[in-house]
């Protein structure tokens, strides 16, 4: 029996959608995941160049492009290598059997005499005059996968496991043309949306003439129920525009979130769906002692480091819109419903921007140039927005509550575990029923989507991690979906992984702590799971960890693992900091089990920038709330700078294992719940909320 | 009402009209000049993705207006070299791998430039502190710094663009 083909070749299933041959010696590698700054494409050449034995070089890649590249969804979730990747090997392990198959028939010999060298096909180990290029008019690759072909084994591979340059990596060091924001197009617009405040509100009056006045350059005005877009060929007249119109557009029906709703504890008084997840809430009588510890977190913003931009252009019935979202597939389906027209007359296409780290403005952007593309026939729309427009009006991630409760053995070790959570949606792609900022102004908004989070078998979003991996015989989650909160939240790497590892990691030390245990120790003698422990005694043997370091010292150490949605790869992490009145990070170490590694370089540099961007969220991000949002910039939203990122050692557990495993993400858990337990070791007290600002810090102290 | 500006960019004099001499710099480069690789980051001269050589000094050019740049020396990140002479710097950030989406690397070859001219043989901190008016958000500084290192002894070894 042929074996199961990966969900997403399962999906789409005909290989003319992932390989083609457009000319001699070339080969084109189609994928429905698209570059973030991840390095994905280079790692999916890597993997098309391996299976298929052709050299790196003949491969050009075409990714996210409803035209031609299979649907793959979202690129997120630190999926695209542990699926996207094992669907585009067994893939290309199809298409090779059939060419061999074919050159078998050609040569007169058997398949197995066959090898194939740079695209080139021997017997015997010489040429034959015959390749890929020679064959393919022979071969229907519109025909499907069948699961026959049988993948390399691990041993025989030679490209995947080597540290590949990065391909993108040239033109953006020379300046070249390569982001959507660089994209030019005979006669056209830019654009910018005066943003409806909120669903609802609606224009009261616009002062034309003052805009024009302010823009020094012809605008045009395009407008649709409450969507109001400024439009003119000269960008900077149309940027002067966009900013003198915060005065001169008076909006009513205006609900401006307030600084009480900007912290995670306004969450509890709101309405929710709750769900419980786990074992019956029964155990009660096999713990002798309690334990319980709240967490908290604020909202974040994505804040990527380029504002969000969209492009397109409705023709002749047909409209092609340029974005750099996650998502192609499912952007083309909400525009559809938005827009009214049918999928197959929308062609999406993505472009490189910056960082996103998960749903921030890119479908907007993407959705306002289709509305006005498609109220200016013939002209291509270009819209960028503002970086304050990306800082107010990107989804936050949700603030969140993390209660943990335990009940604990005589040796202090939990035999019951509750993780209680209180958080809105994680959830607000366009495909999955969040609506295109834009819509909710033009006349009949979509309706608000139903209360949603992603589901478990997903990883789930506020869920995600909320269950230890520990051995612990009894685990539940409780979730608390709030449902009305002042603004659109969905997902940002890691979803509710990072607030939840944290949670249940200082709650381990804080465990371990309450039996005099090291923290070490105590993960290890509650963990059976063999490559928990390798990575948690690696990192251990990296920082040289001490057990019983004094405490309360202002210079500390902290330990945290996880395994990211318990499927995922397996990190752990050490941080020395000290504290004064704030924290300092000195050094991080970690230790990452990731399966199969398609490029070891391009994983550390995932690693490290988890590490990094979830130290920022922990010690400074947190999205303020007064009479609107306002963490509008990167002085009022400050991020972690050069002179205080901590040194960092990596080390991969090579497995050897035929599976690989996301990593993208799993470095923000344990880094979070690390600086945690570090600075709760350097300050002799325990701060559970986030972020570590001096104000925590300081009052932590003078509670001890 | 057109008006005309002159100034030099990557060593060669060029001659801008337009209608508003207070377009910023950074909207020239990249509409009238063709020169996409210094990029629009936020707008307020916070970020670092807008970083040019000004006279020899780095400087955001995102809010800055044309006129005040007339009779200058602009350089830009295609200034620096390109792919078959890459400038030091550039050929230490491919070999480091030192950078994620990227879009902040122009300007962070700027600074880093800026400062390997004054000081030839900078500290880690001193490359830290020079670096902190551009944001990465991705977390590819300790990269980055390496790279800035490494092109910092290439340079002193003799290399040369």
């Amino acid at each position: 029996m042929n074996a199961p083909l990966p969900g997403p070749l399962n999906d789409n299933p005909n290989l003319d959608r992932w390989v083609a041959f457009p000319s001699p010696g070339k080969v084109t590698v189609l994928t429905g995941r698209v570059e973030l700054g991840q390095g994905v494409l280079t790692a999916m050449a890597q993997i098309a160049a391996d299976e298929l034995d052709i050299a790196m070089e003949r491969i050009t890649i075409r990714s996210g492009d409803t035209e031609k590249a299979p649907n793959e969804g979202y690129t997120a979730g630190s999926q695209s290598i542990q699926f996207g990747g094992v669907a585009l090997r067994q893939a290309c392990a199809e298409i090779r059997a059939l060419f061999i198959e074919q050159a078998a028939r050609v040569l007169g010999c058997k398949a197995n005499e066959l090898s194939i060298r740079d695209g080139s096909f021997c017997r015997n180990g010489t040429s034959t005059g015959q390749d890929y290029w020679t064959l393919a008019g022979a071969i229907d690759l519109t025909c499907k996968a069948t699961g026959a072909a049988v993948r390399k084994p691990v041993a025989d591979l030679k490209t995947i496991g080597t540290s590949s340059a990065r391909l993108d990596l040239p033109a953006k060091v020379f300046g070249d043309s390569i982001f959507i924001h660089d994209l030019q197009f005979d006669g056209m617009v830019h654009a910018r949306v005066v943003r409806q405040p909120n669903r609802g509100a609606t224009i009261g009056a616009i002062d034309e003439d003052a805009i024009r006045r302010a823009a020094k350059g012809n605008i045009e005005f395009v407008r649709s129920g409450n969507f109001l877009a400024l439009v003119g060929d000269n960008e900077t007249a149309v940027e002067a525009a966009s900013l003198a119109a915060a005065s001169h557009v008076v909006w009513q029906n205006v609900e401006a979130p307030t600084p009480v709703q900007q912290e995670a504890n306004w969450l509890l008084q709101r309405p929710a769906v709750d769900r419980v997840f786990g074992a019956p809430d029964t155990a009660n009588a096999q713990g002798k002692e309690r334990y319980e510890a709240t967490y908290t977190r604020g909202y974040l913003a994505h804040a990527s480091i380029s504002p969000s931009c969209g492009l397109a252009l409705y023709q002749d019935g047909k409209l092609t819109v340029w974005t750099h979202c996650q998502g192609v597939y499912p952007l083309r389906g909400a525009l559809a419903k938005v827009l009214k027209l049918d999928p197959s007359a929308i062609a999406v296409h993505h472009v490189q921007g910056s960082g996103c780290y998960g749903h921030n403005g890119a479908d907007d952007a993407a959705a306002d140039a289709a509305i006005i593309a498609m109220r200016k026939p013939g002209q291509p729309v270009r819209v960028r927005w503002r970086r304050e427009e990306e800082f107010i009006y990107e989804p936050k991630t949700p603030a969140m509550i993390v209660k943990v409760r335990t009940l604990l053995d005589e040796a202090g070790k939990p035999t019951d575990w509750t993780q209680e959570i209180w958080s809105p949606t994680h959830n607000l792609r366009p495909g999955a029923g969040g609506n295109l900022l834009g819509a909710l102004a033009l006349p009949d908004p979509p309706a608000e989507p139903p209360p949603n989070d992603v589901p478990e078998a997903n990883g789930g979003g506020a869920t995600r991690n909320a269950e230890p991996l520990y051995d612990i015989p009894a685990k539940r989650i409780l979730h608390h979906l709030v449902t009305e909160v002042p603004v659109r939240t969905s997902a940002l790497r890691g979803l509710g992984a990072m607030p939840n590892v944290f949670a249940l990691e200082c709650c381990i030390d804080e465990l371990a702590a309450r039996v005099g245990k090291d923290p070490v120790q105590y993960r290890l003698s509650i963990t059976a799971d063999a490559r928990a422990r390798a990575v948690i005694e690696k990192v251990a043997a990296m920082a040289k960890w001490k057990a019983d370091a004094p405490p309360s010292t202002g210079r500390g150490r902290g330990i945290a693992f996880a395994r990211y949605k318990n499927r995922a790869g397996y990190t752990a992490v050490v941080v020395d900091l000290s504290v004064d009145e704030e924290i300092r990070l000195h050094r991080v170490w970690c230790a990452t089990d990731a399966g199969l590694v398609v490029n070891p370089d391009g994983v550390l540099n995932q690693l490290e920038g988890g590490i990094i961007q979830s130290a920022s969220w922990v010690l400074k991000e947190q999205v303020r709330f007064d009479n609107g949002i306002a963490s509008t910039d990167w002085e009022t939203y400050p991020v972690l700078k050069f002179s205080e990122v901590p040194e960092i050692e990596i080390e991969l557990i090579n497995t050897q294992d035929e599976v690989p495993l996301g990593v993208g993400e799993v470095t923000a858990g344990p880094t979070a719940a690390a600086i945690g337990n570090a600075v709760s070791h350097a300050l002799g007290a325990r701060i559970r909320d986030l972020p570590l600002t001096r104000e925590r810090i300081m009052a932590a102290l003078l509670k001890e | 009402m057109s008006k005309t500006i002159e100034f030099s960019v990557n060593g060669k004099a060029v001659s801008v009209s337009l209608d508003n001499e207070e377009t910023p710099l950074l909207d020239v480069l990249r509409s009238k000049l063709g020169l996409v690789g210094t990029r629009f980051g936020c707008g307020l001269e916070q970020c670092g993705c807008c970083m040019v050589l000004i006279d020899g000094a780095p400087e955001k050019c995102c809010t800055k207006p044309v006129w005040s740049v007339a009779g200058k020396q602009i350089v830009t990140v295609e200034g620096l070299g390109e792919a078959r002479r890459p400038h030091p710097l550039q050929q230490a950030f491919l070999d480091e791998q030192a950078g994620q989406c990227v879009y902040c690397l122009a300007g962070i070859l700027i600074s880093a430039k800026a400062l390997l001219d004054k000081n030839p043989k900078p500290s880690r901190a001193e490359i830290a502190q020079a670096l902190d008016g551009n944001i990465c958000r991705c977390g590819s500084h300790n990269r980055i710094i390496r790279a800035v290192e490494k092109a910092a002894a290439a340079m002193r070894a003799g290399a040369k663009r």
